[in-house]
């Protein structure tokens, strides 16, 4: 299973599933990030975490353990 | 209130413009306060021109899903209080994401305008926004304005005024067939169980999380079985099915709304972003701008230091005092009450007022520094290492301006919006060396230590290491237990910010400072003085010359034993440490006036024989350590009392600060003792007993608590 947290920067991914539950889940969703939702990669922090994503002409930066819960199918 | 009053919230996403606007709409008519139980801030304001019509500034929020404590504010702010009518402001350059608020405001009912802000720099990318069109299908006035630059606000105004006098609820929005179907057969199942107006976005938090709603056991069943059904067809959880629906509708919405160019794909922000958080420059460029804010507000020469050595200096050495004095004595008022003006208030006030053409300089600083965006990217960029031991990314701007004074440190908590972060970040501030714990670094380095170099740095090694060993142990503890705080963080885009919420936001500061802070102060500079200045002197009560007598002393010395078993059981140590309170800056004067010799230099080179006569190696440390993690001064307990806004987690930072500051002055004296005589004494015991207890508290399994349950007070 592929997620956000396997993306290297510029790459782009469609988001198949956000797994895990309660407020922060609801907090990705109401974010943007759901079922289909298309979003590009475009860094890392430079510690390495968080990573900076851009979806629906946005910024959003989410932890490591954060994207890891986003399962998606990378585009290229 | 009058019957022709009229209430309107305004509702928005954080970064939405939604600050600048309320000021627009308010000008200087507003009272900030907190919602009740919670440090959320609250804002009200009178409209421009229309002084019978209140504007309610709800929290910056993304979903009135009640999930965060914002969430939750505003969405029991609009659901028990029903406003006339709302203004949702949207930002034009990010029109989805901000639509999905606004998907949940319509649900709600009540009148809405939606304001799309940003309308000039659409335009200046050359980029248009069908308005009509977003109008007829939002089924709801929708303006566009630029609250920056303040145009079409009155058209804002008046749109709004109609709808809210008019009572017009917007209509309903329709979403796909199976899902309406879905609503309606909730509708049916949870009947009189949820109430009956604003029935659609009930009807949605039911079918999202039905938990906190208190619905029968029955309808619960029935409810969930629908839910179970529904899932299943759709083969994915209600949860984010009702999420994608909304963004679904937005889609639908927004389609052919927007016409010219498109945006560039690299906008300019992009590009200062590829630069600002670039993985080499990063923190290089981070380094400089902490240093730029340290530089301007806290260092040395900087033009902050410099405003405020004038006060304290200039104002309230030479300018105030003497002239108070000259009126004082021309009126004839007695020696006494001089003292009490004099000594006590101007004084204790005016140490901490001198404090604040620094802090007025770095809230400027920072308050351009948020309005530009950077702020978050210094959350992106030290999450890492301070999520390491329990706090954000966020915990770094109040420590850092900490370095220079503790209050406006604690108070540069508030951009922290988690509120376990945000109370753990208030606790640990003040362990980093204040510039007002200076001279008693240099006191103790230069009387015991021959002014060795290692004694100033190893006190800021003691004060990272108290936040780091306090950020272990108290999350684990019940309050601060639970999954972290999500970090799901919005970059908004670089904006320049605008002037009057920069110097608005210095002010609201500024001002609370003066004033919260000013009342705790004014009350303990007399409680001291009157300590310091009565007492029994040659057989009789009254006020006294030499400080040896008065009421401190003995209070001294009643409760030295206290820092026996610290090894600075004498009453001198112990007045310096209360005297300590009221500012730290006062602990090396005083030392100086209990052993005799007066007015000392800044780092007491005069009573350094004295110093070394009472106190050993050990014990000069163990006093430092003490005051350098105690509680800090009045001051600061101000500013801790202001960000907490509960009498109960004040005390709860004050004992932990105090509790801490003893536990470790009692390992390091006792066991230092143990180390450097060898003898091993019932007190070694009991130091070896509180490093084992510090030990079990720091690596201790975490236990697992239930999710602490945030509740939010019935506003009145």
């Amino acid at each position: 299973m592929k997620t956000l947290f396997d993306m290297q920067p510029g790459q782009k991914a469609v988001v198949k599933k956000v797994h895990g539950e309660g407020n922060l889940r609801q907090r990705i969703l109401d974010m943007g990030i759901l079922r289909g939702t298309e979003l590009e990669m475009i860094k890392k922090a430079p510690l390495g975490d968080p990573i900076e994503f851009k979806v629906k002409g946005y910024d959003l930066s989410l932890r490591q353990s954060e994207a890891s819960l986003v399962e998606v199918e990378v585009l290229k | 209130m009058t019957k022709q009053d009229l209430t309107i919230a305004l509702a928005g996403n954080p970064n939405s413009g939604k600050t600048t606007l309320f000021n627009q709409l308010t000008g200087a008519n507003q009272y900030i306060g907190n919602w009740p139980g919670v440090t959320v801030e609250k804002k009200e304001g009178k409209l421009k021109g229309h002084p019978q019509v209140i504007i309610q500034d709800l929290p910056g929020i993304y979903s009135l899903s009640a999930n965060s404590l914002e969430e939750r504010i505003a969405s029991e702010q609009l659901s028990q209080h029903s406003p006339d009518a709302i203004i949702n402001i949207v930002d034009g350059t990010n029109l989805e994401r901000n639509l999905y608020l606004t998907m949940q405001i319509l649900e709600m009912g009540i009148p809405t305008v939606v304001a799309i802000n940003m309308a000039d720099m659409l335009s200046r990318q050359g980029a248009k926004l069908d308005l009509d069109k977003l109008s007829k299908r939002l089924g709801c006035p929708v303006v566009g304005i630029s609250a920056l630059k303040g145009t079409h606000i009155n058209e804002l105004i008046a749109e709004a005024l109609k709808v809210a006098k008019s009572g017009q609820a917007p209509k309903t929005l329709a979403y796909k067939q199976d899902f309406e179907k879905l609503l309606s057969d909730a509708d049916v199942v949870l009947g009189s169980d949820l109430r009956k107006d604003q029935r659609r976005y009930w009807l949605s938090r039911a079918l999202e999380n039905p938990e906190p709603l208190n619905l029968k056991p029955d309808s619960l069943d029935k409810l969930n079985a629908l839910v179970k059904a529904y899932e299943e067809k759709e083969d994915d959880d209600i949860q984010s099915l009702i999420t994608f629906e909304r963004y679904a509708l937005i889609d639908q919405l927004v389609e052919g709304v927007r016409g010219g160019k498109a945006p560039d794909a690299v906008s300019t922000s992009d590009k200062i972003d590829r630069i600002v958080t670039n993985r080499w420059l990063a923190l290089p460029i981070f380094v400089v701008v902490m240093t730029l804010v340290f530089g301007l507000s806290v260092w040395g020469a900087g033009p902050g230091t410099l405003l405020t050595d004038w006060v304290n200096d200039g104002l309230f050495g030479e300018i105030i005092p003497p002239a108070v004095e000259t009126l004082l004595s021309n009126w004839g008022v007695a020696d006494w009450l001089q003292s009490l003006i004099l000594d006590g208030i101007i004084g204790g006030v005016g140490a901490v007022l001198g404090f604040l053409p620094q802090m007025v300089v770095l809230f400027l600083v920072l308050a351009f520094l948020e309005g530009t965006g950077y702020m978050a990217r210094v959350a992106f960029i030290m999450d890492r290492v301070f999520r390491r031991f329990g706090l954000s990314g966020k915990s770094f701007i109040p420590m850092l301006v900490g370095v220079g004074c503790s209050v406006p440190g604690i108070m540069a908590s508030r951009t922290i919006e988690e509120e376990r972060d945000r109370r753990m970040t208030v606790t640990v501030t003040s362990f980093i060396p204040c510039s007002a714990k200076l001279p008693i670094i240099a006191l103790i380095a230069g009387a015991l230590f021959g002014g060795a170099w290692w004694v100033a740095p190893s006190a800021y090694f003691l004060g990272i290491a108290a936040v780091i060993i306090s950020g272990v142990i108290l999350k684990k503890t019940k309050p601060f237990a639970g999954p972290p705080a999500p970090f799901v963080m919005e970059l908004p885009p670089y904006r320049w910010p605008a002037l009057g919420t920069v110097l608005r936001s210095v002010w609201e500061r500024a001002w609370s400072f003066v004033r919260k802070a000013g009342t705790v102060i004014l009350l303990s500079s007399i409680v001291i003085w009157v300590l310091s200045s009565l007492g029994w002197e040659n057989g009789s009560f009254g006020m006294v010359e030499d400080i040896e007598n008065g009421l401190m002393a003995k209070l001294g010395g009643a409760i030295a034993w206290i820092f026996k078993p610290l090894g600075f059981g004498n009453w001198r140590a112990a007045v310096a440490t209360i005297t300590g309170l009221v500012a730290k800056e006062n602990v090396v004067s005083t030392y100086g006036v209990l052993y005799g010799i007066g007015e000392v230099g800044e780092a007491g080179e005069e009573i350094w024989h004295h110093i070394a006569r009472d106190f050993t190696a050990v014990s000069a440390y163990a006093f430092l350590i003490f005051n350098l993690i105690c509680v800090p001064c009045f001051a600061a307990i101000g500013a801790i009392k202001r960000e907490m806004n509960s009498a109960r987690w004040t005390w709860f930072a004050i004992g932990y600060q105090t509790v801490l500051a003893y536990v470790l002055a009692l390992i390091y004296y006792q066991i230092g003792t143990w180390m450097t005589t060898g003898t091993f004494s019932v007190g070694t015991v009991f130091g070896i007993l509180a490093l084992v207890g510090l030990l079990y508290m720091i690596f201790r399994r975490q236990k697992d608590y239930k999710k602490p349950e945030l509740s939010v007070a019935p506003a009145k």
